[in-house]
This record gives structure tokens, C-alpha cells and sequence, in this order.
């Protein structure tokens, strides 16, 4: 089982390194968005520090969507999938590595970038900490309900919008809390309440998601 | 015990139930209509005025039934996407893609009654309420549904797909509740609360609960009659698709 | 019954608007969907019956 979860992960990451120029593109997504909301809302920096929590993380929603179809894509179209799902290997293990590993390529980089973007919105250290903190707890839950739309989704046309359209709603939790975390550490409440309830969060996507996301690329092959 | 079984799994095969639910659908149409007559009459004609809210309260009277229909209907069509995927009947999908269009436009209804109730007494359109705002992502719930399945051309897959994104949905909707609730009281508005509602005197509570119920025979009959047109739809190379159309009236 | 006069009914104390905004839109929601319903039926109604007729056309020319 374990032996089978590392394999995958570590062959994921080996192909998703080959291909560095997607990971880097969702990255600078990610810097771009959360650029142009001040050019968008104006250079107040008492508006911008309040602000900064929900845009960093809508920003980290909006480009983790983005490499979702990457997630099953690639495995779909070379007929890789096909034999994992057939494998007498466990679906949920093998779907497990794989979040991983998507968590690792998309969630990982977004979580060590977002303290340099939150210093353009003068964040405390505090808060910079928290967002931190905050992101390396919820971002493995995008990835694990993600993979639930990426796989419901894989081969059909107009896939990366429809994605969004079924992920989005679902990501609202990790979005309220997330930046909730970060919203409780900047005006000097207590944040833990808010990161326990990622972490509850996290805790029951990666119970269900495997499951949820095994099922539904079965019914996508079959 | 054995002989009830079969009836269902007779009953659950298009060919039996498409008469069957012609024959259903004016009764529910009717039943629909009455209960929507004695509701309105109840809201319209017989509750009092509200001391506070005037005679712009009795928004309440299809408000408060639609959002109750919006989240009934939801946990309906997850029922039919779990029955299909536990024992594959065919049915059970169709019901669930006939129920979808509906619930979307009672979760529809219920915003747009709120907000043409919210103007005059809070004085916006909208608030971020937690209620309204878990109402909205409900109607977002249910067009990922629909996107979904009218995405996947192949109707097993569809009906497959859609009831393991019903489920997820089911599961997620409290969790999401829970949380604009929270999110809610953190950012809790200076002059607004929804909360407060006037105590509800018995004639009101009937009123509701009759609309509702004529909301709910009315689901009921549109949704029968979406599934009709699907069941002909997908099955038209069968035998009793051609046999029907031979008819006169079919 | 409380209202005096059907003029009053329907000025609804200063909210027409609203409530016959929110009566209206649902009516007419309620009135259109069935609506639709009965119009796809009807057009898939006459697209099945024509694909059998031309499906029966096809054998018989094959048969003669």
C-alpha cells in the first residue's frame, strides 16, 4: 500500500517536472492575479492589508482550477489511466499519491510564494505566518475535492470550465476559513479555531475524496 | 416479500412506468392547483396584516416554500443518484436529471422573492446573509448538475457521473452551511439581521405549508413529465418506444 | 377578509411592486417551464415518429 502510494507520487513528480513550463505558468497565474486587484481597487494600503486574506486565497482557488486538468489529463489521453484503474492495486491508494503529488507540484509552490506576494499587501508578520500556515493546511483539500471534478470531467469537451463550474462551489469552506485564519491573526484574534477547522476539513477530504474520485474515474472509463 | 420486489423492479422499468406516469401527471396537476388555490387564498385573503412589515410580508408566502423546495428537491434528486448507482436502474437517473431544471428554479425563485423582500424592508437588494448566501451556492450546486450531465453525451455516464457529484453535494451542503453561517457572524453587518423574524401566528404557518405543498405536487408533475420525454429519448430504438409511436396518440 | 376593495388588494399597502413582482415572476416561471416541457416533447414526438418513418422507407426500398 504504501510501497504503491510512494511509487505513484514519485512517478508524478518525476513527469510533472519534465514539464516545468506548466507548473511555472500556474505560478505566475497566481503572482498576475493577485497583482492586478490593487491596479484594480486602488493603492490604499489600509484597504489592500484588509483585503489581502480573501485575494491571496480566491487567487490560490483560482489557480489550483487551473492545473486541475492536468491532474488525470495526461494519464487519460496516453492510456495510463486505464491500466491503473484495472490494476489489482487498491484505486483509492493509487488516487491518493496522485493528489499528493498534484498538492506537491501546485498547492506546495503557491503556499512557500504567497508570504512574498502578502508582503505587497503589508501584512503583518503575523499574518504572513498565519497565511502560511493557513495554506499548507487547506491547500491538500483543493487538491483532494479537485480531483473529484477532474475526474467526473476527463474527456469532455469544454472540461477545464466545467471544473470550475462543479469545484468552485465546494472549495467555499477552505475559502471561508482560510482566509478567515489570516482575517482573526491580522485584527489580533485567535486564529486556531480557524486552523483546527482546516485541518478538520483536510482530514475528511482525504478520507473521502479517494473514494468519491475512484468512483467517478471508473465511471469515466468505463 | 419476493413478489413486492419484483413489482418495484417492474414498475422501475420505462416500459411499465411511461403510461403510468401519463397517467399520474394531471392528478398532481391537480392536487397542485388546489393546494395553490386554498394557500394563496389562506396568505392572500385570510392572514392578517403584519403589525411591522405591512402588507409586504406576504412575500413570505412563496419565499419561505421555495427555499424550502430548493433544498427538499436536492436531497430528493440525491436519494434517486444513490438508488441508481447502488442497484443501476435506469429510472432513477432519469428522475434525478428530470428533478435538477426544477430545483434549480425554485433556489432562482427563492433569491429573487428574497431580494424583492429584502429591498423594501431592510432596504437592499441583497444582504450577505448566511441563509441567502448558502441559497445561492445551492443554485450554483445544481448548475454544476446540469453542466454536467448535459456535457457527458453518453446517458450512463451521465446519470453516473451526476449522481456521484449529487452525492458530494449532499455531503459537502451542511459543511457549507456550517461555515457561511460562521463566516457570517464573524462579519456580522451593522444594521441588518434576518434572524429576527415576528412570531408566526397559525394562519401564516398554513398558508406556507399549503404553497408548499403545491409547489411539491407541482415538481412532482413536471419532473414526471421531463422524465417522460427523457425515457422516450434514450430509449427509442426499443420495442415499446416504437410500438407507442405507431399509436395514434401516443 | 380584510381588504376593503379590489383596488386596495391590489396596492397591497404600498408594496405592489414587490409582492407582485415576487407573484408575478413565479407565475410566470411555473406557467413557462411546463411549458417547455410539453414543447420538447412534442418536437422529440415528431423527430422520433419521422426517423421510423424513413427507417421503414429504407427497408421496403431494400426489400422491392
Amino acid at each position: 500500500m504504501l510501497s504503491l502510494f510512494f511509487a505513484i507520487v514519485g512517478r508524478d513528480l518525476k513527469l510533472a517536472l519534465r514539464r516545468q513550463a506548466d507548473l511555472v505558468s500556474a505560478l505566475f497565474f497566481f503572482i498576475i492575479v493577485v497583482s492586478l486587484f490593487p491596479l484594480g481597487v486602488g493603492p490604499e494600503m489600509d484597504m489592500l492589508r484588509k483585503m489581502a486574506p480573501g485575494i491571496l486565497w480566491v487567487a490560490a482557488l483560482l489557480a489550483t482550477m487551473l492545473t486541475l486538468p492536468r491532474l488525470f489529463g495526461d494519464d487519460y489521453r496516453d492510456g495510463t489511466l486505464e491500466q491503473l484503474v484495472l490494476a489489482p492495486q487498491p484505486l483509492p491508494v493509487t488516487v491518493l499519491g496522485k493528489m499528493a503529488a498534484h498538492w506537491l507540484t501546485s498547492g506546495l509552490p503557491l503556499t512557500l510564494l504567497a508570504p512574498v506576494l502578502g508582503l505587497q499587501f503589508d501584512l503583518s508578520a503575523e499574518g504572513l505566518m498565519v497565511l502560511t500556515l493557513a495554506l499548507l493546511v487547506g491547500t491538500p483539500s483543493l487538491s483532494a475535492i479537485g480531483a473529484i471534478g477532474a475526474a467526473l470531467t476527463l474527456g469532455l469537451r469544454g472540461g477545464g470550465v466545467l471544473v470550475s463550474l462543479l469545484v468552485l462551489p465546494l472549495y467555499i469552506p477552505v475559502l471561508i476559513f482560510g482566509a478567515g485564519a489570516v482575517d482573526a491573526a491580522v485584527s489580533g484574534l485567535g486564529f486556531e479555531a480557524h486552523l483546527s477547522l482546516l485541518g478538520a476539513l483536510l482530514a475528511g477530504s482525504l478520507f473521502f475524496a479517494p473514494w468519491a474520485t475512484a468512483a467517478a474515474l471508473k465511471i469515466s472509463l468505463e | 416479500m419476493s413478489n413486492r420486489l419484483i413489482n418495484w423492479f417492474k414498475f422501475a422499468s420505462p416500459a411499465t412506468f411511461y403510461p403510468l406516469a401519463g397517467k399520474m401527471i394531471p392528478w398532481f396537476v391537480a392536487l397542485s392547483v388546489l393546494f395553490g388555490i386554498a394557500g394563496l387564498y389562506l396568505g392572500m385573503f385570510v392572514a392578517p396584516t403584519d403589525f411591522q412589515q405591512g402588507e409586504g410580508y406576504r412575500i413570505i408566502f412563496i419565499h419561505v416554500p421555495a427555499s424550502w423546495m430548493s433544498m427538499f428537491i436536492y436531497l430528493v434528486m440525491a436519494f434517486w443518484a444513490a438508488l441508481g448507482l447502488a442497484f443501476n436502474t435506469r429510472l432513477s437517473g432519469m428522475m434525478a436529471t428530470a428533478l435538477a431544471p426544477t430545483g434549480a428554479l425554485m433556489a432562482f425563485l427563492s433569491l429573487w422573492t428574497g431580494a424583492l423582500w429584502g429591498k423594501p424592508m431592510w432596504g437592499t437588494w441583497w444582504v450577505w446573509d448566511a441563509r441567502l448566501t448558502s441559497e445561492l451556492i445551492l443554485l450554483f450546486l445544481y448548475i454544476g448538475f446540469i453542466a454536467l450531465q448535459s456535457a457527458i453525451d453518453d446517458p450512463r455516464r451521465a446519470d453516473k457521473a451526476g449522481a456521484v457529484l449529487a452525492l458530494v453535494g449532499v455531503v459537502n451542503i451542511p459543511i457549507i452551511y456550517f461555515s457561511v453561517k460562521w463566516w457570517n457572524t464573524l462579519h456580522q453587518g451593522a444594521s441588518v439581521s434576518l434572524t429576527k423574524s415576528p412570531s408566526m401566528a397559525v394562519t401564516m404557518l398554513w398558508a406556507m405549508l399549503l404553497v408548499a405543498l403545491c409547489f411539491w405536487m407541482y415538481t412532482i408533475a413536471v419532473a414526471l413529465a421531463r422524465a417522460r420525454n427523457i425515457m422516450l429519448e434514450r430509449e427509442r430504438h426499443t420495442e415499446w418506444v416504437r410500438a407507442l409511436l405507431a399509436q395514434p396518440k401516443p | 377578509m380584510h381588504w376593503n376593495s379590489a383596488s386596495e388588494f391590489f396596492a397591497m399597502g404600498g408594496y405592489a411592486f414587490y409582492v407582485w413582482g415576487s407573484f408575478g415572476v413565479t407565475a410566470l416561471i411555473m406557467a413557462v417551464e411546463p411549458i417547455v416541457v410539453a414543447q420538447r416533447r412534442k418536437n422529440l414526438l415528431s423527430r422520433l415518429k419521422r426517423q421510423i418513418a424513413a427507417e421503414n422507407l429504407a427497408q421496403r426500398s431494400e426489400e422491392s
